[in-house]
């Protein structure tokens, strides 16, 4: 059990701590790594927007943000690697009344589960995606993913990554989601006012969020946990319904944050229904 | 922070007052609290956790404004901040907008 002590040494719980399985904190996660911060602003969105707690659904892919499916205190799906988006469309297309949320990370959700990803926003499937960019993959040894900038080093790429990164908000709004936003683990309050939006957003709703990986990513790029911070803080604009094509991340440049698009359309249970079930005459 | 202006109305501003809290246990000592804290409330104390890690401490009692950033910033679910309840908002109303410092 854990001992709280402060100023007044009564026994109080973390406010979160009935949204998650506190017999697994602490988690696995790094020292100084985002994924934590993400998941407890999703944690709080969850919590201010008021919904029923029990239609709520997260599903998490394989990776280290894969592992948040298995600390939160809601229905919660752990899947196969890339897979989780479709498995949250299973899921959100066997029971419509479903909020369901896939919290993975980049190279889950962009690497293996790329095409998933496109034909999901192609579809506008009413789900909100997560995804916790740490511009590489952490936690099979920090080798170069489909999102680690040029020139940056990893496991596989030494001397420096050869590649260009995907753009993921362009490629969100290119294959035609209803709301797309990015911001960084710092920027905390947005984070969650975001995914509070995103979550009441009917449609597509996908959310990039920077994190800092100081032990695989950081270590090879001499990039300490409070650099990174700083650079999240001093390389960083907002500009809100920013054209997509310039959201490249480019910490030499200005990276910019935002909500991006908030569009609205008709999802695909709606067509579906409408087309397959109509309304008797 | 020296380089921010008073805003005109600062006296009138009721600010409010927190203790922050700790769940040793859980703290893995990346220090995010200690460096985002707008008051620079927290540092590392010497003693160590289960873990081998060195939580934060409170160095400046009755410093804390509430202002949850130390508990949405850790990614550990180790620190909260709890409002005092304060008797200023009330002395306040009953002397007419007397001025409280904080």
């Amino acid at each position: 059990m854990a001992s709280v002590s402060g100023k007044n040494s009564q026994k109080l719980d973390h406010p979160l701590d009935d949204l998650i399985r506190t017999d697994r904190i602490p988690h696995i996660w790094c020292s100084a790594c985002g994924i934590g911060t993400v998941f407890a602003s999703c944690l709080t969105a969850i919590k201010g927007s008021e919904l029923d707690l029990n239609n709520f659904v997260m599903v998490s892919g394989i990776g280290c943000s894969g592992r948040a499916a298995g600390y939160v205190k809601l229905d919660s799906f752990h899947t196969t690697h890339g897979r989780a988006i479709p498995y949250a469309t299973g899921i959100k297309l066997a029971n419509k009344d479903l909020n369901v949320i896939v919290f993975s990370g980049d190279g889950d959700l962009f690497a293996i589960g790329g095409n998933h990803f496109i034909h999901a926003a192609r579809r506008n499937i009413d789900m909100t995606v997560i995804c916790v960019n740490n511009l590489n993959y952490g936690m099979t040894g920090g080798q170069v993913a489909a999102t680690t900038p040029y020139m940056a080093k990893s496991t596989t790429t030494p001397s420096g990554n050869p590649e260009d990164p995907f753009n993921l908000p362009l490629m969100a709004y290119a294959s035609g989601a209803s709301y797309i936003a990015r911001w960084t683990m710092l920027h905390t309050r947005e984070l969650t006012e975001t995914i509070l939006e995103a979550l009441l957003k009917k449609g597509f709703s996908f959310i990039e969020v920077l994190s800092p990986c100081p032990v695989n990513y950081g270590r090879r790029n001499k990039e300490k946990s409070f650099d990174t911070m700083k650079l999240y803080q001093e390389n960083t604009i907002i500009k809100n319904n920013a054209d997509p094509s310039e959201l490249d991340i480019d910490f030499s440049r200005k990276v910019i944050l935002g909500k991006f698009l908030d569009v609205d359309k008709p999802t695909f249970s709606e067509r579906y229904e409408q087309i397959y079930r109509p309304e008797p005459q | 922070m020296a380089f921010w202006r008073i805003p005109f109305d600062a006296d009138e501003i009721d600010v409010s007052q927190g203790t922050v809290h700790f769940i040793e246990e859980r703290c893995k000592g990346c220090g995010y609290c200690i460096a985002f804290c707008p008051r620079e409330v927290l540092k590392v104390s010497d003693k160590f956790n289960p873990k081998g890690y060195h939580p934060p401490m409170i160095i400046k009692e009755g410093e804390c404004v509430n202002c949850h950033y130390c508990e949405i910033i850790c990614p550990e679910f180790a620190i909260f901040s709890v409002e005092i309840e304060t008797d200023t908002k009330e002395s306040k109303e009953k002397h007419d907008g007397g001025d409280t410092d904080r």
